[in-house]
């Protein structure tokens, strides 16, 4: 079982039930976000740290590390 | 008439009160953030977890049949506790950071915190550069999602947690390079060595941590004592690091560095409460910051019980036993009931256990191996060098200025490290709003309370 999500303009799938950040890291990604010009990604893997937040469907701010990945979710970078 | 018992959280600690409640008679609403119940220590998806990494399935599974009786909110954002005149628990219902939440309030007789704790990591040079995760992110990856952070991992920080973290990664496909532990051989032999007639009977848990040792040597993984990892490497992600012996007080060592090549390392130096409820709710809270209770696990105020790490760090055994203290005095049961003799035995054993983790508590010698430029705080980016220009500034001074512990995570990362370094109180933990949610959704509520005053 598969689930495709899209994340700058690639389509990326991973396990079915995996979070945003488990899709991602499995594809290889590791960082989604930037911060004061540096990159970040998934950091305390439990909703705390707000470190790997994304913009999902077009809602910003979703902890990557919390949300599951749903067939066709459009995941977008943001800078803070 | 039957007594409402409300529980936030439900990792081990709130599963255990809420059976322990239900079997006392009580109506019991359990609440968690997370998509499943579990908590961090059963964190888990059906398809995706390694069965091998669900330590105490059975009891897991006896208590979730158990819960079946009891009213659960999974994915529930809690936001608010009033406890001042009887016990009431506002909630946001839906997956993580939606927009348009169902709100729900809850009234109860008696309230059982059992929010449990995060990783407590130290910063080091190079900790924002992507790789880098707390020992509970590796954790989470692996269980949660089958996933690991790279191919190469240095697990690094301090106590027996990081075995299982060090197992969690190997099982999940991944590469355990080193495991760096900060506390020494000599303060490991005089903290677990001592009183052995103690150890025997927290045999439980020191056969659990023979297993991953066992684990570390099947895997000729080496495990380090006295070593920290003081710098890591690369460019736009994880290369290297720096591991130094440290002293007693974890003050590196000069001439002892040494590098290793890895792509990824998962930080772990302890762990920080989750407090905010107990908080607001009104809790007393001890010297070392713990919520305090008594025998009963009862708090300061009336009708609010807590159990779980948020009491002092013990881990999940720990955890089981206190929660089933508290959930069955918040349903009204009573100490001397035969019922709850078990728990009452095992929490004393466990608490032998807990002390002797206090080898591994973080020495002040660590500050040492930051540069001028460490981040800090993550979410605003404040160097170390800029929280020394407010070294002796009130609080509230330091963080307008710096805004240090102000960004999205509202200090929970990074809170008790800039109290470390700086002068600033001890008012990190205390939190208005006690979850992430939208200012668009508290607006609602808002308004929709004016329409029902109307």
């Amino acid at each position: 079982m598969s689930v495709r999500i899209r994340f700058d303009g690639d389509e990326i799938a991973g396990r079915d039930g995996q979070t945003i950040a488990g899709v991602l890291l499995g594809a290889g990604r590791r960082s989604w976000r930037s911060a004061a010009g540096a990159e970040r990604g998934v950091f305390c893997g439990i909703g705390v740290c707000q470190d790997c937040v994304v913009t999902v469907n077009g809602i910003e701010n979703v902890r990557a590390c919390q949300r599951t990945a749903h067939e066709g979710d459009i995941v977008e970078r943001e800078a803070r | 008439m039957t007594r409402r018992v409300a529980i936030l959280g439900a990792g081990p600690a709130g599963l255990a009160a809420a059976d322990a409640a239900l079997t006392a008679g009580a109506e019991v609403i359990l609440l968690d953030e997370g998509e499943r119940i579990g908590g961090q220590f059963w964190r888990h998806h059906e398809q995706l977890t390694d069965r091998r990494m669900q330590h105490q399935h059975a009891r897991f599974a006896q208590l979730r049949r158990a819960v079946g009786a009891a009213t659960v909110h999974c994915e529930a954002s809690v936001w608010r506790v009033d406890a001042d005149r009887g016990i009431r628990v506002h909630a946001l219902l839906g997956p993580a950071d939606a927009s348009g939440r169902e709100a729900i309030t809850i009234d109860a007789d008696a309230l059982v915190i059992a929010t449990g704790a995060h990783d407590r990591a130290l910063p080091v040079p190079g900790w924002t550069l992507p790789g880098v995760i707390t020992a509970g992110a590796a954790q989470a990856l692996a269980k949660r999602d089958g996933a690991t952070i790279g191919a190469r991992t240095v697990v690094a920080g301090s106590g027996p947690f990081l075995l299982p973290v060090a197992e969690g990664i190997a099982l999940a496909g991944g590469s355990v390079v080193e495991v760096v532990e900060a506390a020494g051989v000599g303060a490991i032999a005089r903290g677990w060595g001592r009183a052995p007639w103690r150890l025997a009977a927290v045999a439980g848990k020191s056969g659990e941590l023979a297993g991953y040792v066992g684990g570390l040597l099947r895997r000729r993984t080496p495990y380090r004592f006295g070593q920290a990892v003081t710098r890591i490497h690369g460019v736009g992600g994880v290369e290297a690091v720096t591991v130094q012996r440290v002293d007693a007080r974890w003050r590196p060592i000069p001439g002892t560095d040494r590098t290793v090549e890895c792509d990824s390392v998962a930080l772990g130096h302890g762990f920080t409460p989750r407090l905010e409820a107990a908080i607001q709710a009104g809790c007393d809270l001890s010297t070392e910051r713990f919520v305090v209770v008594d025998d009963r696990q009862a708090t300061s105020v009336a009708s609010v019980f807590a159990a779980g790490e948020i009491t002092g760090i013990g881990g999940a055994d720990a955890a089981l036993a206190e929660g089933a203290v508290a959930g069955f005095a918040a349903a009204g049961g009573a100490l001397d009931d035969r019922r709850i003799r078990g728990a009452l035995r095992a929490r004393t054993r466990m608490h032998a256990f807990a002390a002797r983790l206090d080898t591994h508590a973080i020495r002040p010698g660590w500050t040492s191996w930051l540069d001028d430029d460490t981040i800090i705080c993550r979410c605003e980016s404040v160097t170390r060098a800029r929280l020394d220009e407010y070294a002796a500034a009130s609080s509230r001074a330091m963080r307008l200025a710096t805004r240090a512990g102000l960004g999205a995570c509202q200090g929970r990362t990074c809170g008790r490290t800039v109290e470390t370094l700086t002068a600033a109180g001890v008012d990190f933990d205390r939190r208005p709003v006690l979850s992430s949610i939208r200012i668009g959704e508290l607006a609602r509520l808002h308004h929709a309370e004016h329409k029902e005053q109307e």
